[in-house]
């Protein structure tokens, strides 16, 4: 089942398109990523998931639900982390945790929850007080807290120290691992491909990819990268008619080729055709990054 | 209305020394210091006979109301605005009136019981008489509330910032200190001017105040400018008021 549906998304502030016929939908129990530049309309789209926006046309479903018409129903499923907000300075850790719990009809038990966020010693500090990674994590908490169906994520670890990042990381597979269905917006290549089992790609408002980590890293071109030195100089020619071949970088003697399979192939057999030695050959996956890159360079550049 | 939000409001209301200074002890403060000057024990004739001690009581009582309506909530409601923690409430299943309604209740509930020391002070140690007509006080003293925190919601719904909530509050708070009789008792102002500030909300109720404590029921026509003053700046309110 479509734990969320979001089809033909449409958002204009002030004539700017902000969100321009986005599509997708999350499956129960999934880790879905929202990935893409600043700016894209990331924000914006998950802000009409959560019911803080009224979009201009298109359709969105939290359980079947409509998250503007049916708020207050959607809110009790729905758990989130906004970008940018702060909580009454004076308000102690504890009191935010047992408040935010109280508004939920069935909450989880926050205790446990501020333990596993780091947050046990901190019960008693005002959250003027916390640092920028503790308010961050106690936003975590609070979206948490509620024992939802569904928890949007905007930015989860910015702010984190990576010891921190890891510990969330664990928590949200954690959450996962319960059933609770995971919409994640972020910029960070290396949580997406930790973390999500599918991720839409959206630039300039659009869905520009949707697919598995490793399936976006496979169909962008340069799926794999080959690295070496070669011990005697090679011509661009014989490069530049490798199959499936990308870019090159050539940088200290050090030749770079992004491509696929194929290529790794064909270089084996260059090289030894010219009874050249490869030094320190490397072939390597590309990353999540160089997909990324890739997906959105059209419109970057 | 949430308890568990409006017992939150509550105590971070008790966290802010200057608003429980200004709204629940400066009032009477203000009361003993005007009651410990021997000439202020003594019958005035141009205040009808009441002794300056006396007429002050329903001002003491009014200020708590003007310190907690136009300065205390509007930097409460604003600042909650400013912070996002309107929008982070849209996000659960208590909405943010829940927040806004906390805010009132406390903010009145406390004015409410600065008022109650104020009027025991003033019995205990000066000897002022309680209100000889106590329903017609207490109907005056809750308009007064309500269009006081009415008037707290107009100005939170116009300011986009605390900076400028906290301009404004006190742009309109001395007007209303003047109205209330603070500076001039209503009894003693000439008759035009004491016909002006009566249109005004705590004029009117400085006036219905006064008639309750003599022991008259408040004129009609004093609570009747207070709950019409309470509609239009809570119809304002609802009108202007921002989420975000």
């Amino acid at each position: 089942m479509s734990v969320i549906e979001v089809s033909e998304l449409r958002k204009s502030y002030g004539g700017r398109r902000a969100v321009d016929g986005v599509s997708f939908t999350v499956e129960e129990g999934e880790i879905f990523g929202v990935l893409g530049p600043n700016g894209a309309g990331k924000t914006t789209t998950v802000e009409c998931v959560e019911g803080l926006r009224v979009p201009d046309s298109g359709r969105v479903r939290v359980t079947g639900l409509d998250p503007v018409a049916d708020h207050a129903r959607v809110a009790q499923v729905l758990g989130a982390q906004l970008q940018q907000t702060e909580l009454q300075p004076k308000l102690t850790v504890r009191e935010a945790l047992e408040m935010y719990a109280s508004f939920y009809p069935r909450p989880a038990d926050w205790r446990p929850l501020a333990e596993r966020l780091g947050l046990a010693a901190r019960l008693t500090t005002r959250f003027a007080r916390l640092s920028g990674g503790q308010k961050q994590r106690l936003f975590i908490a609070l979206a948490l807290v509620g024992a939802p169906r569904v928890v949007v994520l905007d930015e989860l670890t910015t702010g984190l120290d990576p010891r921190a990042r890891r510990d969330t990381w664990e928590l949200i597979e954690d959450v996962r691992a319960g059933g609770v269905t995971v919409l994640l917006v972020t910029h960070f290549m290396e949580e997406a491909q930790r973390l999500c089992d599918r991720i839409a790609v959206v630039d300039q408002g659009r869905v520009a990819a949707l697919d598995t980590p490793a399936g976006l890293i496979r169909r962008s071109a340069g799926a794999t990268v080959i690295s070496f030195t070669p011990s005697a100089p090679l011509d661009d020619d014989d490069l530049t008619g490798l199959p499936g071949l990308a870019s090159i970088e050539r940088k200290d003697g050090r030749i770079t080729l992004s491509g696929t399979d194929d290529t790794v192939n064909s270089v084996i057999t260059l090289l030894a055709r010219h009874r050249v030695t490869a030094h320190q050959l490397r072939v390597v996956d590309a990353t999540l990054d160089d997909a990324f890159l890739d997906l959105t360079k059209e419109t970057t550049a | 209305m949430n308890t568990a939000v409006l017992r939150t409001e509550f105590r971070l209301f008790r966290r802010e020394p200057g608003a429980v200074f200004w709204i629940f002890l400066f009032p009477t403060l203000l009361l003993a210091i005007l009651g410990s000057i021997p000439s202020f024990r003594e019958a005035d004739k141009s205040l009808g006979g009441l002794r300056p001690v006396d007429a002050y009581a329903p001002i003491a009582v009014l200020i708590a109301l003007i310190m907690s309506g136009v300065q205390s909530l509007p930097q409460a409601l604003t600042g909650h605005r400013e912070r996002g923690v309107l929008r982070r409430m849209r996000l659960t299943p208590v909405r943010p009136s829940a927040l806004l309604g906390a805010q009132m209740a406390v903010q009145g509930g406390v004015a409410l019981g600065s008022a109650l020391l104020a009027l025991t002070v003033g019995r205990l140690a000066f000897g002022v008489t309680l209100p000889g007509q106590p329903a017609g006080y207490l109907l005056a003293l809750l308009l007064a509330v309500a269009a006081a925190l009415a008037l707290g919601a107009v100005v939170s719904a116009v300011s986009r910032t605390t900076k400028i909530a906290g301009a404004i509050g006190t742009a309109v708070f001395f007007p209303m200190m003047f109205c209330a009789g603070v500076w001039l008792p209503v009894q003693e102002m000439p008759h035009t001017l004491a016909r002006v500030v009566g249109l005004t909300p705590f004029g009117a109720a400085a006036r219905a105040l006064n008639e309750a404590a003599a022991g008259d029921w408040p004129g009609w026509g004093h609570l009747g400018v207070l709950a019409a003053w309470t509609v239009l700046l809570t119809a304002g309110a609802a009108r202007w008021f921002r989420w975000e």
